[in-house]
């Protein structure tokens, strides 16, 4: 009989002791998902930043550079098709990523020839709407670098602490998926230059 | 997932790489850290004084640094990184300024930047921090004086955090528009004699310096009393307090 009793005690330390393990490794994994998806809203924010200042450099550089057709439409193309790119955190895979790189890539191409142009327009650049929108620019172009490097971090955390052993099984149960990075190709962390 | 795990290692190893390109603080601690030796030491301990003055009474920590190199990053991308790294500001107010100069080197650009903390976006805009680099900064380094511009853009970053003038104010005087601001007469009656007040001592200085042996800056230690004598003008400094930085501000190069 007492034998049974401590056998009871024996089984019921271990089911609870798995169970603790469960809730812990389980709730840490959650806090960092969570921490993954207000980095990634930062992200976006960002991007949703540098969306709302276009309109306004459009029609300023339009007044003076009427004539540069070309490259005002297609920041107004790119600026169209990075709108349509917003990604949901649980959308969030290789493919979609690539996809947002390649739509704010051309954005951020867009821009930069844009920019070059400008250079052609003495008026232009002495303009002080267009100098403020300008480092309004340069500054979100900056921010937008500093939330990648940041998702980057706060992704690399979460992976590893889902992939490591045994956590990966509970992960595996949970649906608790990799997130991918933002490229650290050549020059892609740094903010691109918006110089004159 | 292989790629996953490249990916891994190669932002790993780049952070590690890229650690090294930026300076740690000097010691003892100061709010003006001049790594290139471009002040005489009569300004750096001017400056100094000046902005732990400010961090005493206000805890805004306006930092003052200089570097040889951006190592290829670009100008507010550095600025943000190193103001981050060190902590400029308080830990949640993140009230951290960096003033981030590199001077022109014979076939170099000059590069400055101001990276502002999370905590101050509002009160100092991108668009008004470029406007300071514009109007304060550039004229001055263009004649070499890095001094008065890096003088003239901390007095008006302080102003704007303290709130005693707002962005939109900085932003009509510049617009060569004085006749619409009308707090100007309100500032030179209150303000500048204050200012004088507490300048008139440096000026002194540094007339006394300009007038002297020419000293080239980079002899650091070369300046001889100035250079021990700020650290016993106004106590110690406590250091940065941990504040965090967005990517808020602006740069220029000349």
């Amino acid at each position: 009989m007492k034998k049974g009793y401590i056998v009871l005690i024996a089984i019921a330390v271990i089911i609870l002791s798995i169970f603790f393990w469960f809730k812990n490794t389980y709730n840490s994994m959650v806090a960092s998902r969570e921490n993954v998806t207000a980095q990634w809203s930062n992200v976006e924010n960002q991007y949703q930043r540098r969306l709302d200042l276009i309109p306004n450099l459009v029609n300023t550089v339009k007044g003076y550079a009427a004539h540069e057709e070309n490259t005002l439409t297609d920041v107004v193309n790119a600026r169209a098709k990075a709108t349509q790119m917003q990604i949901n955190i649980n959308q969030l895979d290789e493919t979609t990523m690539k996809k947002l790189n390649q739509a704010q890539g051309e954005l951020s191409s867009a821009l930069s020839r844009l920019m070059a142009i400008s250079e052609n327009y003495p008026n232009l650049k002495a303009n002080q709407n267009f100098l403020d929108l300008q480092a309004q620019l340069e500054g979100t172009e900056n921010r937008i670098a500093v939330e990648r490097r940041k998702f980057n971090e706060t992704a690399r955390q979460y992976n590893a602490s889902i992939q490591q052993f045994p956590r990966n099984i509970l992960a595996g149960m949970f649906g608790f998926t990799a997130k991918p990075y933002f490229e650290a190709n050549a020059g892609a962390e740094n903010a691109p230059k918006v110089e004159f | 997932m292989k790629k996953l795990i490249f990916f891994t290692l190669l932002l790993i190893t780049s952070l590690a790489a890229r650690t090294q390109d930026f300076p740690t603080p000097m010691h003892p601690r100061r709010i003006v850290n001049d790594f290139t030796g471009t002040f005489t030491p009569q300004q750096t301990a001017a400056l100094e004084k000046k902005l732990r003055n400010f961090n005493d009474t206000s805890s805004t920590q306006i930092a003052v640094v200089t570097v040889p190199s951006l190592y290829g990053y670009a100008p507010n991308d550095y600025a943000q990184q190193l103001a981050e790294k060190w902590g400029i500001g308080q830990k949640g107010k993140d009230n951290g300024i960096l003033v981030l100069l590199k001077p022109k080197k014979n076939n170099e650009n000059g590069q400055v930047a101001i990276a502002v903390g999370y905590g101050l976006e509002g009160v100092i805009p991108d668009a008004i921090a470029s406007r300071i680099i514009r109007n304060e900064m550039l004229p001055a380094f263009r004649q070499n004086d890095y001094y008065t511009g890096i003088n003239k853009a901390t007095d008006i970053l302080m102003q704007l955090s303290a709130g005693e003038f707002t962005a939109d104010q900085y932003a009509k005087k510049n617009n060569n528009d004085t006749g619409r601001w009308i707090f100007l007469p309100f500032l030179v009656v209150f303000l500048v004699p204050l200012m004088l007040r507490k300048k008139r001592r440096f000026d002194s200085n540094d007339r006394h310096q300009s007038g002297g042996t020419g000293f080239p800056p980079i002899f650091f230690g070369g300046g001889g009393s100035g250079f021990g004598s700020f650290s016993s003008g106004s106590g110690s400094f406590g250091g940065f307090g941990g504040g965090s930085f967005g990517g808020g501000g602006a740069s220029g190069s000349w």
